[in-house]
C-alpha cells in the first residue's frame, strides 16, 4: 500500500495534523480519521449538502474536496459553530422553531445558514430558498427551516 | 474508490510534465465536482491513477479583463468568483446567468467553467453561454499552447479535443464591443440544482436597429452542446423584431437532434428549442438595448 499523506489543517481555529489517503474525502478524514463526526454523510455525491463545511471562507461539500486539498485551509465544522456551551443564534432558532426532526441534514443547514447570514444579514425568503437549494431535508418541508433562519437573522442584528 | 495519487502541480509545465509522463492516466482537477464523483462511482467513468490539483497554478486562477483582450477567466476559477466580479458585472452581466446557476451554492463555490468545459456533458451549462460569447479556449500540452474555439472543444458526450496530455489553461471571451447582449436559460422542472432538460446560450450585437452579428447555441439536444448556423444567418442583417426571432427559433428547433431520456422526450426537447431560443434572444436584445 502506498505512503499516506500527511496534512497539516486548521480545523475550528485549531491546528490539526492527520494521515490520509489521496483518495479519501474531506468528509471521511473528518469522521473516520480526526473524528469529528458532526459533519454528517448523506449522498456522498454534493447533492444533499449533509456533508457541508466551510472551507477557507466559502461553504462546500466536504464529500467533493480531497483530504488532502485541506492542507493549509481553514476549515469550519459544526462543532466549531457554538460558543463553548452557549449555542449560535441559528442553532437557537433551529431548536425553537422546530426547524429539524431527525437532524441529519441539520449541521449541513447550520453552516450553509451561517455563510449566508455573514453576506448577507438580512436575506429575503426568496434568497435564503437558494443559497439553500444544495441542502436537502426530508423531513421538515423546508417552511421550518427558512422560519428559523430569519428568526436567526432578526436575533442577530438585535444583538 | 481504488487508489489514486495526488499531485499538486504549481506551474502549467509542472502540470503537462505529470499529465505527459502518466501514460494517460492522470486528470487534471479544479473543483473536482465532476471528477471525484466520476472516481468514486461503482463503476469509474474515469480511468485515472493520479488526479493532478491544478488550483495552485497561476494562470489557472487569472481573471482580468482588459477593452483590448476582454476576458481572461482562468479554467479553474470557480462559479462564486466569477459572479462576484465586478467586471463581469459591467462588462459580461450574461456569464452569471451560468455561473449562478451550475448547482447550488456549495458546488459554485469550487467548480469551474473551466471544468464544466473539460466535462463536456451534453448539458454543460456554461458551454453554450462561452460559446454565445465567442469563447476561445487555450490549451497547453508538452509542444505548447495552442487556441480552440470553445464551440469546437467538445467531440462527443463527456469527451473533448484536449489531449490526455493537455490541460485547459484558460478561456478567453473578447470584448463583445457596443450594442451587445446574452442570456442563457435552460428549462428544468425544479427551481434550482437540475440538469437542463434543455438549454439556450445566445448573444446578439446590434446597430442601427439591425442584427449585425448573433450566436445561438444549445445544450442537451445532441451528443455535444451545438451550434445552430441557421439561426445566425435568420438573425444577421435582419432588422431588430420578432420575426427574424421567430424564425431563429425554428431554426434552433430544426436544428435539435435530442433523444428521449427520462429527462423529456425528444419531441418535448424539440418544442422547448424553439421556446427558449426566442425568450433567451428577446433578452439577449433587451440587454443588448441597455436594459439589465
Amino acid at each position: 500500500m502506498p505512503a499516506k499523506t500527511h496534512v497539516t489543517t486548521t480545523i475550528n481555529g485549531e491546528q490539526v495534523d492527520f494521515l490520509c489517503e489521496p483518495r479519501q474525502s474531506l468528509l471521511e478524514c473528518l469522521r473516520d480519521v480526526i473524528g469529528l463526526t458532526g459533519t454528517k454523510e448523506g449522498c456522498n455525491d454534493g447533492n444533499c449538502g449533509a456533508c457541508t463545511v466551510n472551507m477557507d471562507g466559502r461553504i462546500v461539500t466536504s464529500c467533493l474536496v480531497l483530504g488532502v486539498e485541506a492542507e493549509g485551509a481553514n476549515i469550519e465544522t459544526i462543532e466549531g459553530v457554538a460558543d463553548g456551551s452557549n449555542l449560535h443564534p441559528l442553532q437557537l432558532a433551529f431548536l425553537e422553531n422546530a426547524a429539524l426532526q431527525c437532524g441529519i441534514c441539520t449541521p449541513g443547514f447550520i453552516l450553509s445558514s451561517k455563510a449566508l447570514l455573514e453576506q448577507n444579514p438580512n436575506p429575503t425568503e426568496h434568497e435564503i430558498r437558494f443559497w439553500l437549494a444544495n441542502n436537502l431535508c426530508r423531513c421538515t418541508g423546508y417552511d421550518k427551516i427558512v422560519r428559523a433562519v430569519q428568526d436567526a437573522a432578526k436575533r442577530m442584528q438585535e444583538a | 474508490m481504488k487508489w489514486i495519487d495526488y499531485e499538486n502541480a504549481k506551474t502549467v509545465d509542472e502540470a503537462v510534465k505529470i499529465l505527459s509522463q502518466s501514460g494517460g492516466k492522470a486528470r487534471p482537477m479544479a473543483g473536482g465536482t465532476d471528477l471525484i464523483v466520476q472516481l468514486r462511482v461503482k463503476d469509474p467513468r474515469v480511468d485515472a491513477d493520479v488526479v493532478v490539483n491544478v488550483k495552485d497554478i497561476p494562470e489557472l486562477n487569472e481573471l482580468s479583463y482588459s477593452t483590448t483582450k476582454g476576458l481572461t477567466i482562468g479554467a479553474a476559477v470557480p462559479c462564486h468568483k466569477i459572479y462576484n466580479d465586478s467586471n463581469v458585472i459591467t462588462h459580461y452581466p450574461a456569464l452569471i446567468d451560468s455561473a449562478s446557476l451550475i448547482g447550488g451554492t456549495q458546488i459554485q463555490g469550487r467548480a469551474s467553467l473551466g471544468g464544466n468545459l473539460c466535462n463536456a456533458a451534453p448539458s454543460g451549462d456554461s458551454i453554450p453561454n462561452l460559446v454565445a460569447h465567442n469563447g476561445v479556449a487555450t490549451l497547453a500540452g508538452p509542444n505548447g499552447t495552442r487556441e480552440v474555439a470553445v464551440e469546437d472543444v467538445c467531440t462527443g458526450p463527456r469527451q473533448t479535443c484536449i489531449g490526455k496530455d493537455e490541460i485547459l489553461v484558460s478561456i478567453n471571451l473578447p470584448n463583445p464591443g457596443e450594442g451587445f447582449g446574452a442570456n442563457y436559460i435552460r428549462f428544468i422542472p425544479r427551481n434550482e440544482m437540475d440538469i437542463a432538460v434543455v438549454g439556450a446560450g445566445v448573444s446578439v450585437n446590434i446597430s442601427g436597429g439591425k442584427f449585425t452579428a448573433a450566436k445561438v447555441s444549445l445544450a442537451s439536444v445532441a451528443p455535444t452542446p451545438i451550434s445552430v448556423p441557421n439561426a445566425i444567418s435568420a438573425l444577421v442583417g435582419e432588422s431588430v423584431g420578432d420575426g427574424p426571432i421567430q424564425n431563429a427559433a425554428n431554426a434552433a428547433k430544426e436544428a435539435a437532434k435530442p433523444i428521449s431520456d427520462m429527462r423529456g422526450t425528444a419531441e418535448y426537447r424539440k418544442h422547448l428549442c424553439e421556446v427558449l431560443t426566442r425568450r433567451a434572444l428577446n433578452t439577449a436584445v433587451e440587454r443588448a438595448q441597455g436594459g439589465k
